[in-house]
This record gives structure tokens, sequence and C-alpha cells, in this order.
């Protein structure tokens, strides 16, 4: 995303990571928004946050709100909430 | 417990450089009767408002690490509090004085309650008074109890005052983690939905702090504003205490200005700028420093006046790193201990910190081996075999891949002080991947940290050094 992408986001993907537990349907789900780190957790995909972003809340494209919404209701551990951009 | 109070004379409370001191004006272990001497009375009902806006003026910041403005967190819970008076249940502001000082290396939130318990109490009840708060609650280490509750005792106004022992845990004094602890029992922080201010312990408006900044508080409600800025410099204005640990003489707690030189305050310890390496400033989640030029100011736009590198006193810790020592492997420790202290809720922080550890402890130990935790530095001194160049890369990636992926700080603090260390220990990563230690011999801060946190009660005793 670029920065002006970014100001413009759909919405965020909140992850709690005292839930996340790493299973990885997110990452499944939303391919272009959100990688898995060493251990298998979502990590917002290169280039998709600023320098210092808050890393918790994923900005998300008008286009994955779908499969935002799937993801947040199929996380089996229930660690996902979309919020503001 | 009792012993160590004992030991503490008012003499192990140094006095500033310039004035006397703030927090310990009624001396060493000040009952009610020398409190109310010192300080007066705290005044009664005012008009509403009337502390806030003099809280508002002072500039004070929380002195717990995160230096918040008090000011405004207390205009945030005020304000939730007021539009939540007509609830049908207590629904009124909840205050925390917060003394769990889960940093091994401060002792100064003990210090504090062992001499001043009536300037915490203070704080909180005229704070109570001003926002009709709906329970007060002092959370603090189990070495901190009796004194508190003897002070609670000895004072006709602090009957409604809960104390509660805190757990021996880094992320237990965490605000969140404090008042998860009131609520459920588990001291843990939480992934918070809404502030604190607005809805913390049991959904009512909560307000954390630390216990000396409501013995600031305290100050500001009896003398004004003003007089609180009198100290310090603008953007850093007051006074703060910070625990001196390390390769000193003794460990103590000193009153310092905001906007103190951190060489005037070794200085004034007796400490000759010769017996100083480099000063971990802030505490585990802080940073290393070498001390010239360095200034203590949670303004970190403070270097415009021509003062110096300024640098967040944090937690107010303070722990000196003597010539000789490894500061990799120092860090190595710590980080070790960080690792471990994990509340072990957050994947990147659950596995992403003993990652970090363990490459970090390759790194200190110089192809050796690593020190180990309680190791007295194994590695330091001796030569091994060559590291992998790549390691210090790895600290990187790690590092980017853990900090700000958590409920808390925990990851950011602990890689904030990672980055430091490689950039004041930078000249020694040569030498630790050519696998051998430039720093002189054995024996490293690690020491130092194990006599702190074996000091009961934790508040500076003669000898305190091992």
């Amino acid at each position: 995303m670029s920065a002006d992408s970014r100001r413009e986001a759909a919405a965020r993907l909140h992850i709690d990571w005292t839930r996340c537990d790493g299973r990885g349907l997110c990452a499944e789900l939303l391919p272009e928004a959100l990688s898995r780190d060493d251990w298998g957790f979502p990590l917002a995909a290169p280039g998709r946050l600023a320098v210092d972003a808050d890393k918790s809340n994923v900005p998300l494209k008008h286009s994955e709100l779908g499969a935002a919404a799937d993801a947040v209701k199929l996380c089996p551990v229930l660690a996902l909430r979309l919020a503001r951009p | 417990m009792t012993a160590a109070v004992g030991q503490l004379s008012p003499a192990a409370v140094r006095e500033p450089w310039d004035g006397g001191s703030r927090l310990f004006a009624a001396g060493g272990r000040a009952g009610y009767a020398g409190h109310l001497a010192a300080y007066g009375p705290l005044p009664g009902h005012e008009p509403r408002g009337t502390l806030l806006a003099q809280l508002q003026a002072s500039g004070l910041t929380g002195r717990g690490g995160a230096a918040f403005p008090a000011g405004p967190k207390l205009a945030a819970v005020a304000e939730a509090g007021g539009a939540a008076r007509y609830a049908t249940r207590p629904s009124g502001p909840v205050l925390i004085a917060n003394g769990a000082e889960g940093e091994p290396l401060s002792f100064k939130d003990a210090t504090l309650l062992h001499n001043a318990p009536h300037l915490v109490i203070d704080g909180l009840l005229a704070t109570a008074q001003s926002v009709a708060a709906s329970a007060i609650y002092i959370y603090t280490a189990a070495g901190n109890l009796d004194v508190v509750a003897a002070a609670l005792a000895e004072r006709p106004d602090a009957a409604g005052v809960i104390l509660t022992e805190s757990p021996d845990a880094f992320v237990a004094g965490q605000a969140s983690a404090a008042v998860n602890f009131l609520e459920t029992g588990r001291a843990i922080p939480v992934d918070l939905r809404r502030r604190l201010a607005d809805s913390g312990f049991k959904g009512r408006p909560t307000l954390v702090q630390n216990v000396e900044t409501w013995a600031q508080v305290a100050l500001i409600a009896r003398y004004g504003a003003d007089w609180f800025r009198a100290a310090g410099v603008a953007g850093d204005p007051g006074t703060r205490l910070v625990s001196l640990s390390g390769d000193v003489p003794a460990q103590q707690v000193l009153e310092v200005p905001g906007g103190a030189p951190l060489t005037d305050v070794l200085a004034t310890a007796g400490i000759r700028h010769d017996a100083v390496a480099a000063v971990l400033v802030g505490g585990f989640h802080g940073r290393w420093v070498r001390p010239e030029g360095v200034v203590l100011s949670v303004d970190e736009g403070a270097a415009g006046l021509g003062a110096g590198l300024a640098v967040r006193p944090g937690a107010g810790v303070l722990h000196v790193l003597g010539p000789g020592r490894c500061g990799l492997a120092a860090t190595a420790d710590m980080v070790d201990y960080l690792a471990g202290q994990s509340a072990r809720q957050c994947g990147p922080c659950m596995f992403g910190l003993p990652a970090l550890a363990d490459v970090m402890r390759r790194l200190a130990g110089g192809g050796s081996g690593g020190s180990g935790r309680g190791g007295a530095g194994a590695g330091a001194g001796v030569a091994g075999p060559p590291l992998d160049p790549g390691l210090v890369d790895e600290v990187g990636r790690l590092s980017r891949l853990v900090s700000g992926r958590g409920a808390c700080h925990h990851p950011d603090g602990t890689v904030r002080l990672i980055a430091s260390a490689l950039e004041v220990f930078a000249d020694d990563i040569p030498w630790h991947l050519a696998g051998q230690c430039n720093s002189g011999h054995a024996g490293h801060a690690a020491v130092g940290l194990a006599g702190v946190r074996d000091q009961p009660g934790r508040v500076p005793a003669e000898g305190g050094r091992r």
C-alpha cells in the first residue's frame, strides 16, 4: 500500500495477541494483507505498514473487507476484530 | 522485611544537590505526625477542578516509566467519571497507586513507601475528593505491605484505601495488568478495547499512577504548580527519584531535578567519571548510554537547549557498568531475564524474546558458549571460535519481528534495550565475532542485578553492593 492508500484504508484488522494462537486461517483468507512470522503468527505483508506503524491494527483495502469479515468469524480463538481505519 | 526497614536510616536517603529533598522532607521512615509537621495538613475541600487545573499547569509526568502527563490523564478520568455520575451501580472513578515495581533494578518505589508513605496516601485522597472516586487501591510488593498498612492505620482519613499485594513479576506493574489483577487475580496485561480512563476496573473510569506520581500529586495539591515547576526545567519540571545500582560505592535512591546532567547525578553519588563505562538509564526497558553530555529528561527536545542528549529516565533506574565489564554480556543476561518474564500470552513475545535472548547470548559469549543466567560471565575474556557474522543482522531481524506485536510494550522495551546495546557497545561486536571479548575479565552487571534482587524489601541498606 502506498502512503495514500494507507490513509484511505477501508478498515483495520485488530489482532488480539493475548488470544492469537497462530492457527493461520486469517493469513490464508487475506494473503495480500497478511503473511506469517517464524512461529506462524500473522504478520502484516511487506509494505502494508509504514515504519513504526501499529502492527496490531493492519490496514485493509475495500476489496478485502469480505474476506476480513470471514476471518473474524472463523478465527478459532476469536482473536480478530474489525476496527475503524 | 522488618529487618531491612530497621537498617534504613534517614541518611540512606540522599538529598538533591540544590536545596532540600521534596519527597523525603519529613526524614526517613516518617510517621503521620512527622509528615504533618514537615508538609502541613492536606488542603480540605476545594472548588471542584482546582487540583486538576494545578496538575495540568504543573507539567507532572508519570514516574513509573512511560512518563505520560498526569494532568491530561486525570482530566480523562474526571470527564469519564462525570459522564457516569448518574448510573445506578457504583461507577465513580477508581484510583490505583501502582507500587508493584517489577523492574529488578528499581527500588525507589519501595524506598518511597518505606519513608514517605503518607505523601502517596495524600495524593490518592486529594484526587479522590476531587473526582468523587468510588474506590482507592494501593497495589504493591509484599515487602512494602506492612509499612503501608501501618501508615494507613495511623491516620483518620484513610479507612477507604484498600491495600493489595502485587505479584513479583516484571509485567505485574503494567497498568492493564494491575487492573486485571485487582479484578481477576491474574497480573497479566490485557488487550484493551477502551482506555483505562474510560473503562478500567469493573468498567469504571480508572486512573493508575506510579506511587511516586501520587506523592508528587500530594505536593502539587499543597503548594501548587508554580512551586512544582521551580525545580527541574521547563520541559521536565519537578524532581524524580532514581535508583542507583551496579558498579557503585553504594546502592541508593537519589532525588534529582528534571533535566539533570547524568554526570552530575553520578558525581553526587561519589562516582568518578573514569569509573563508568556505560550507564543503563530507565531500566530493563531503557537504554545504555555513555554518560558524557547526557541529561535525564522526558523532553527529548531538550537537546535544543544546548543541554546535550536528552535520555528519558523511564522508571528511574541508573545502573552503572564499570570499566572492564562487558556490556554485551550484561545485556544478554537482561534479555534472558526479560524473555523469562514474558506473560506468555502473545506469540511474538513468547517465542521472539527467547529467540532474541539466544542470539544475544551467542553474541555475548564470543563463541565460548555464553555466560548464561546467573553465571559469572564465563565467556568474557576467553578466546573462542569465531562467530557467524550474520548474528548482528539476525538480532535486527528478530527485533523488527517482535516490536509492536503484543498487548503491552514488553517486546518493544526489550528491543529498545538491545538496540542501545548494539549502538553503545558497537566497538565490542567485532571482537566478539572474532571469538574474543575485549572488555577485560569475567564478572559483569548480572552480579549487580542479583545483588539488587536479593535485597529484602529492596530498600537501600549499608553495604548493598556485592
